[in-house]
């Protein structure tokens, strides 16, 4: 060892690699981005956003397949994904796995989406249609166009829910250029995905929003439930500010376009 | 300019202020500003009069001013200490003199839910009715209107348990009463509005059915006419320190008092006082009334928090219904063929 370094040459070659390696972090990390302001101040995320991705369909990874209704050929087919788990694969209970499998197989029958019903969190957010962030100082509303589905995220100090709910109870607050949301509260009810991905009503949701350009957000979830998953799980993401110039959420409810399904069979007969 | 109109319109907003500041009642009476004091608005960070919070629009007013009042268009402040004083007694008359705090206008037994009608928080400006001017009531519906609701029902005369499409769209949870604007009080229940304002935006959350509009006010026209919704388009501006909001783009499917897909809707938002909104709308709507109306509801601070208010989700009505009459059917069907 010693010898290697007298080498003028081999000595040179490792103070050189030495310094690659600690200049190599400072490379590699860009500075972090610096979001225009709101008016007090905090990160700037009011706006209208959406994911453009498929996880919607199935958060795991997944190639493209025949969707579930023949009738509508190519337009309502599964496309293919390269899924937004960190590490990949979900990590269900045992007896977890066995239910994601038969929500899977009765998706068109057991899916609340299907049905109109409110989508939960993180669904909402990744939901194949947009959402629109309004920002002030006591609180977040975001508006999600599926269903006018509606959340208030307060973000005075934390305040327990009355209740479990559909939407879950969101606290928020502000770490650097980062909006958490803690949500808890949730029933059993929402899922995950269109795969039958779902949780219980232990399920604890930690969001974080990340400014990462202008128009483009970070989003992430970490998903505990200790009576459906072995270990916390994250999803990640970006989101998509509608840059269109008149971008507005329209109406979309969905519950009349459920009621067929629904209601259909207990229609009067015609003779 | 008329200066003699905007002289009694001063005028009358002084009256108003006045009588705003001493006919409230309730846990939640507006402390309006004394006589001589202007009362200045809060503001937000980026300098929008601040409507934030939970309101509550309840009220003891009726829409209508009752028979019998004529153009008597306030109650003097004794005549409403008197009514009010009724009001938390629990004696609410049988004439619907009382508007929501009326029991024949409340849908549910309240105190099995633990409200108790005595303990209502609403604010009052001492009107009459909820309806302002002389008269109090709306406009008579014009001939057309009037053929275009009868057209309406007659074709729903006899299939009403036919299917999901001949139920009422509030039973459908598709758009409920406190839900569509404008928003009118209900029957001490879902009654609440939460306001948050962003840059550019307002934003207004209904408690019933978590009816949400986001609505601009950077100045930006209304959707193109051909695109109708139940809520029709908002845009917003403000006015002084009044938020006024601009609704078209209405369907027919959804008639407020009547109305068709030409509604135009006109709602006005001020805070008068730390703890109280005035809402004032106005419509009009040429195909149903020859002139327009106006509505001026006061709106007290609520604590909150909104909760989840969930509908399609849990509804069962509409099967339930549906079955009943199926059921009805075949048992009809089996006696007629014995």
């Amino acid at each position: 060892m010693r010898d290697w370094l007298k080498e003028p040459r081999i000595a040179s070659l490792a103070v050189a690699a030495c310094l690659a390696l600690l200049m190599m972090p400072a490379a590699a990390q860009t500075p972090p981005y610096r979001a225009a302001r709101a008016a007090d101040g905090k990160p700037n995320l009011n706006g209208i956003w959406q994911a453009l991705n498929s996880a919607d369909w199935d958060l795991e990874g997944h190639a493209a397949a025949k969707g579930p209704v023949p009738s509508l050929g190519a337009v309502f087919a599964v496309p293919p994904a390269l899924g937004v788990v960190e590490g990949d694969v979900i990590p269900y209970l045992p007896v977890a796995a066995a239910k994601k499998k038969a929500n899977q197989a009765a998706w068109m029958q057991l899916d609340p989406e299907v049905k109109c019903y409110m989508p939960g969190v993180p669904r909402a957010t990744y939901l194949p249609y947009p959402f629109q962030i309004l920002q002030s100082q006591k609180n977040i509303m975001i508006s999600y166009e599926f269903g006018n589905t509606v959340r208030v995220i307060n973000m005075e100090a934390p305040t327990k829910a009355p209740g479990d709910s559909w939407m879950g109870w969101s606290n928020g607050r502000w770490e650097g250029e980062t909006l958490v949301v803690d949500v808890t509260s949730f029933n059993e009810d929402t899922w995950f995905d269109r795969a039958g991905n779902f949780h219980s009503d232990a399920l604890h949701v930690v969001e974080r929003y990340t400014p990462r350009s202008a128009d483009t957000l970070n989003y992430e979830a970490t998903i505990e439930d200790p009576k459906v998953f072995s270990l916390p799980w994250k999803i990640s993401m970006p989101l998509y500010r509608r840059v269109e110039k008149n971008a507005r959420l329209l109406e979309f409810r969905c519950a009349e376009f459920a009621e067929e399904l629904l209601y259909g069979d207990l229609r009067k007969k015609t003779k | 300019m008329n200066y003699r109109l905007l002289a009694s319109t001063a005028l009358a907003a002084v009256v108003l202020v006045l009588l705003l500041a001493k006919g409230s009642v309730g846990q939640t009476a507006p402390a309006a500003a004394k006589p001589g004091k202007a009362w200045t608005p809060p503001r937000t960070p980026d300098g929008q009069p601040d409507l934030q919070g939970i309101w509550n629009n309840s009220t003891i007013t009726p829409l209508e001013r009752p028979k019998g009042l004529g153009a008597k268009e306030f109650y003097t402040e004794q005549e409403f200490v008197e009514l009010a004083k009724r009001v938390r007694q629990g004696d609410v008359g049988k004439e619907a003199d009382l508007g929501a705090a009326n029991p024949q206008a409340l849908r549910y037994d309240l105190s099995l839910y633990g409200f108790d009608v005595t303990k209502t928080s609403f604010a009052s400006n001492r009107r009459t009715s909820l309806i302002v001017g002389p008269e109090g009531v709306v406009p008579p519906m014009l001939p057309e209107a009037r053929k275009r609701n009868a057209d309406r029902a007659a074709k729903n005369k006899g299939h009403e348990f036919d299917s999901y499409e001949n139920r009422p769209l509030q039973e459908r949870c598709i758009l409920m009463g406190q839900e569509r604007i404008p928003m009118l009080p209900a029957a001490g229940e879902g009654n609440l509005l939460q306001i948050t304002q962003g840059q550019g935006w307002i934003g207004l959350l209904h408690e019933t059915n978590h009816d949400t509009r986001f609505i601009p006010t950077d100045g930006r026209p209304h959707i193109p006419q051909n695109i109708r919704q139940y809520q029709g388009d908002s845009v917003g501006h403000w006015e002084g320190n009044t938020l006024v909001i601009d609704t078209t783009n209405f369907t027919d499917l959804v008639p407020f008092r009547g109305s068709g897909e030409k509604l135009h809707l006109v709602e006005r938002f001020s805070r008068i006082a730390d703890d109280t909104i005035l809402y004032r709308f106005t419509v009009e709507d040429p195909t149903t009334w020859d002139r327009p109306w106006t509505v001026e509801i006061p709106m007290s601070q609520a604590k909150g928090p909104i909760y989840e208010w969930g509908c399609h989700e849990g509804n069962t009505m509409i099967s339930t219904i549906l079955r009943g009459a199926r059921v009805q059917e075949e048992e009809a069907a089996q006696k007629s063929g014995k």
